[in-house]
């Protein structure tokens, strides 16, 4: 391909027009990381008065300790429920909206207004819903036998968060959904259904691996979104409790951190979420290239 | 095998579109009828609703000896080929040709046999296991074709399976469906726009325009006796000339007074204006020759009429010396005429 090649006059302009991007991004993302990364080596005193260099001893704690290795497992817990959720919840409205073939553009506009939702009020809003004494679910749920109480259950508890957290990501999940199964030529689906598969048979057989992609595209974004994203969701119901119940590690960076003045096991945290995210990146980018099977 | 039988057949869309407007139509038994008109005239809509995709309007459609109005696409027993082909683009063109047997809980033996047995008619033997997206345009058309014939169904339905191959691909593809459908006997009912595809695969061709039936023929006497209007137009190229039938009379002798009743306007096909006079009673008419187009075996001579704005072709063999602006008479004979009334744009006369 043929690209149109600009020369600008040597010396300082490229750079003055590159300046405000750099900048930024040392102030606000390279420059706080560094910082992550040089605190996760030392160790304060409870007072903040001294310093200490500790070298890896703030990673070797961490992973011994049993708190840590719990919030991960909670973690993995809420990242795989809040995916799971919020992409079978998309599809289905996807194939619904779809069957009403191509576009009601309103419905559709609809549906993404959760995204656009900040996740401190989408926690808040659902707070309320679930909430056990003034909430409409709980009052319900008490209506067909069960005691809803996420103060004291943690398996109620984690369903919230998880709720919460799914339900904002559903409109975006299902954006790419619809636009998935729109790009499916519909001579596809009528050629399987002549060659006798039922609907169901036809979901699977054809419209879920040529959805493939972007199915694959989604578990990553959400996965990253349960796990990064979802802070404002956390702090807005639970804030990590009953009993350590949905103390994701995100949650738990700021809570060591920042109420437990525990600074470089915070730093430490942040730095293993780091490389979290850098794996999830790089196995995105593997499979994209590779377009994912035909 | 089965025959397939059209009674009443209407469709209407949402909006009131009425694409198919009452049709009734008899396809016999091992029978190769190509459905021809114009863009939008209903033929896709007509075929879809024999595969089951569209809903009967109103009407009853049988195939073989069941009414099938209101049986899903798979139990009629019917085989698609599609436009666009609609290969499955993840699966092997093996699983391709599969699929239906297995959705038909066909032993793996025999779908495997059944399988390479059509792959081997269609010399696509080789491309079994890949994907649609490795073949070509006309790979990927064997292809489809192979998907129709390997369940061995009881009629083939086509929709515009040659338009998006290259003028040579399509001559040949065509020649072969011809032949597969000779050898394997099964009712086809085939849609297309391209009266060329139509007059050489059909045993008999249905012209739609509009949603009705014109003329039901076999190619020949549709050529020779079409029965509007619109049919002599729209089969054969180039297309037929118009002529009011007072201009010719100004210049013909007796030659058409037994022009049947209600004749108006008179049809001559470009191949039977001749430039050198026949030896039977003929007509003369004085043209101007505007373009000479010389396209191999056969030239096309576009011409206009003294006293008569009219555009006029004249097809002859071979490569007649004229020159462009030239004075050109030509000549015609009583056979050549098509009569026809403009008002009901119907053929006149038995
Ligand atoms: N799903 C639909 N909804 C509304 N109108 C439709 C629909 N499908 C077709 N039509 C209309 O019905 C008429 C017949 O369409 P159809 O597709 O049968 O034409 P066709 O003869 O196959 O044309 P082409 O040669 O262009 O494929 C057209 O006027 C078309 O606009
Ligand atoms: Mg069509």
């Amino acid at each position: 391909m043929q690209t149109k090649r600009m020369t600008l006059p040597g010396g300082w302009l490229p750079y003055a027009l590159l300046a405000p991007q750099v900048i930024v991004t040392l102030i606000f993302f390279i420059w706080p990381a560094g910082q992550a990364f040089y605190q996760a080596l030392l160790r304060e005193d409870p007072f903040g008065l001294s310093r200490t260099f500790v070298g890896l001893d703030n990673f070797a704690r961490l992973f011994n300790d049993p708190l840590y290795l719990n919030s991960m497992s909670v973690t993995a817990v809420f990242a795989i429920g809040t995916t799971l959720l919020s992409m079978s919840m998309a599809l289905l409205m996807a194939m619904a909206v779809n069957r009403l073939i191509r576009s009601r553009h309103a419905y559709t506009t609809l549906l993404v207004w959760p995204y656009a939702v900040a996740p401190a009020i989408a926690g808040v809003l659902w707070w309320f819903i679930f909430h056990p004494s003034i909430g409409i679910l709980p009052y319900m749920l008490d209506m067909l036998g069960y005691r809803w109480n996420h103060r004291t259950s943690g398996t109620d508890a984690m369903l919230l968060v998880i709720f919460a957290a799914a339900w904002k990501q559903i409109a975006y999940n299902f954006l790419f959904f619809l636009a998935g199964l729109q790009s499916i030529p519909q001579s596809l689906i009528e050629a399987a259904a002549i060659d006798g598969a039922s609907p169901f048979k036809r979901f699977w057989s054809i419209v879920f691996p040529l959805l493939a992609p972007t199915t694959f595209f989604l578990m990553v974004v959400n996965v990253v979104y349960a796990m990064f994203d979802t802070f404002g969701v956390i702090h807005a119901t639970t804030q990590g409790g009953p009993a350590q119940a949905t103390n994701i590690l995100v949650y738990k960076v700021y809570a060591d951190g920042f109420v437990g003045m525990n600074l470089g096991s915070s730093a430490a945290q942040s730095v293993v979420l780091m490389a979290i995210v850098v794996a999830l990146t790089v196995v995105q980018f593997r499979f994209i290239e590779r377009r994912v099977n035909y | 095998m089965a025959s397939i039988k059209l009674e009443g057949l209407r469709k209407t869309y949402p909006g009131n579109v009425q694409a198919v407007k009452g049709i009734d139509l008899d396809v016999a038994d091992g029978e190769f009828v190509v459905l021809v008109g114009p863009s939008g005239c209903g033929k896709s809509t007509l075929l879809r609703m024999v595969a089951g995709l569209e809903s009967v309007g109103e009407g009853t459609l049988h195939i073989g000896d069941r009414v099938v109005n209101d049986l899903e696409p798979a139990q009629r027993d019917i085989a698609m080929v599609f436009q666009n082909y609609a290969l499955y683009p993840h699966m092997t063109v093996f699983d391709n040709l599969a699929y239906g047997l297995k959705n038909r809980g066909h032993q793996r033996d025999e779908i495997e046999r059944r399988v390479q047995e059509a792959a081997k008619m269609l010399e696509i033997e080789e491309l079994l296991p890949r994907k649609p997206r490795q073949l070509s345009g006309g790979q990927r058309q064997r292809v489809a074709m192979g998907r129709a014939l390997v369940r061995e169904p009881a009629a083939f339905l086509f929709d515009e399976p040659l338009s998006n191959l290259d003028a040579k691909l399509r001559v040949q593809m065509r020649v072969e469906i011809k032949q597969l459908q000779r050898r394997l006997q099964t009712t086809s009912l085939y849609v297309t726009h391209d009266q060329l595809e139509a007059m050489t695969l059909g045993d008999r061709l249905v012209v739609l325009n509009g949603g009705r039936i014109e003329q039901v023929g076999t190619p020949m006497e549709i050529y020779l006796r079409p029965a509007s209007l619109f049919v002599a137009t729209f089969i054969g190229s180039p297309a037929m000339n118009l002529f009011p039938v007072d201009y010719l009379r100004e210049r013909g002798s007796g030659l058409l007074d037994d022009l049947p009743e209600g004749t108006d306007i008179v049809g001559i096909r470009p191949d039977d204006l001749h430039i050198q006079a026949p030896d039977k009673r003929h007509l003369i008419v004085e043209s101007t020759l505007e373009l000479f187009e010389a396209a191999g075996a056969e030239s096309h001579l576009y011409v206009r009429l003294e006293g008569n704005d009219q555009p006029t072709v004249i097809r002859t063999a071979g490569q007649p010396p004229v020159t462009e602006g030239e004075t050109l008479r030509f000549h015609v004979t009583r056979e050549a005429l098509h009569p026809f009334n403009r008002e009901s744009g119907r053929r006149m006369g038995v």
